[in-house]
């Protein structure tokens, strides 16, 4: 009775938050809502019998991924109103397709039923004894028959964060200054010995130093200077439109 | 609907299908409805992935049966490694080219 009104609950939230992950207006919004429907999956699957899954959703999906979306959401600097446009066009396209693919769900649910064998084909069959949990009836069965899933699940984690990190390392800066020995030794007159008489004292330098090229000058030196500053902080801040 | 009883109180197999049903559908519906935003897209792939879970689970919990949960797991790995991927190639193409609207992304003219 309390299960079945905490699964109707549940569900409601999940739904209610899910259909405005779809049409908020603000995405970060939609990740707010996307981590509250995580959450409230994660009880259904506490009500199932699926403790473990329950808590790695919320560490995986809630702590990792849902903090990345929100971490490259804030980071973008997007125009949100702009990307909201074609929302009208495609509604009637969207509702058109999901109609089509409720229905055809409507047809396979009402069609369907398991078959007479189905608990004699069960493959790993859950543990009858009552004291073991799901997180070690889990565990039992992850290291043994399926530890090659298992490593090739964390080579594709392996995988996956190199490939990100590749993805977005930014080698070379244009207006930094980095370290290229071969080049600096190479390079003519970087290094010059020039005899100096002895007792001369350090007026003359022995080892000379090019000079390196000035930093350019700002522009407008001439204006007052609150303004200018002001000036500057708006360029930086909506630089991008 | 298909566990047979159709009583509100009894949560049965037919309601977490019900459930993981309307949240694939939202998903689908988010990808239609949000073709500029490529992370809300993202967000939605997340939805519907999230969907499949709740119906592996389901039927876990109806068959008695891990193997559901196993395969949830391995869903949850890879829909991680999915999320990290499409958010660094956003992020390089917002670096790139300064916008995230799907229909900008058509320098391949596919």
């Amino acid at each position: 009775m309390i299960a079945a009104l905490a699964f109707y609950v549940f569900a409601a939230i999940l739904i209610a938050s899910a259909a405005m992950v779809v049409t908020s207006r603000n995405p970060v919004h939609s990740v707010l809502f996307l981590i509250l429907a995580f959450f409230n999956a994660a009880a259904l699957f506490l009500i199932a019998g699926a403790e473990f899954l329950a808590m790695i959703l919320v560490i995986v999906y809630v702590g990792a991924v849902a903090v990345l979306f929100l971490f490259i959401v804030m980071m973008l600097d997007i125009d949100f109103t702009q990307l909201r446009e074609g929302f009208q066009r495609y509604a009637p396209v969207g509702a058109v397709i999901g109609g089509i693919l409720f229905l055809e769900l409507l047809f396979v649910f009402g069609s369907w039923q398991f078959a007479p064998e189905a608990t004699a084909l069960r493959i790993n069959p859950m543990p009858a004894d009552p004291t073991l949990t799901n997180t070690e009836a889990l565990g039992r069965l992850l290291y043994t028959d399926y530890i090659l899933l298992f490593q090739i699940a964390g080579l594709i984690l392996l995988v996956a964060m190199i490939g990100a990190i590749v993805l977005t390392l930014r080698d070379k800066q244009p207006n930094s200054r980095r370290q290229d020995i071969a080049v600096q030794v190479a390079r003519a007159e970087a290094v010059n010995l020039t005899s100096v008489p002895p007792r001369t004292g350090l007026g003359v330098l022995g080892i000379q130093r090019r000079k390196l090229p000035e930093p350019p000058k700002p522009k407008s030196l001439g204006h007052a200077g609150h303004g200018h500053g002001h000036d500057e902080d708006g360029h930086h801040g909506g630089g991008h439109h | 609907m298909a566990g047979g009883t159709t009583e509100m109180l009894t949560i049965g197999l037919g309601h977490y299908l019900t459930v993981g049903a309307i949240l694939f559908l939202l998903g689908v519906l988010g990808i239609f409805l949000n073709r500029k935003n490529v992370i809300v897209i993202l967000m939605s792939i997340e939805l519907i992935l999230l969907s499949v879970n709740l119906n592996m689970v389901a039927f876990s919990a109806a068959l008695q049966d891990l193997t559901g949960q196993i395969f949830t797991l391995f869903i949850l790995t890879v829909a991680a490694a999915e999320a990290a991927i499409g958010l660094a190639i956003v992020v390089i193409y917002f670096r790139n080219r300064g916008s995230i609207e799907v229909e900008d992304i058509s320098t391949l003219k596919g």
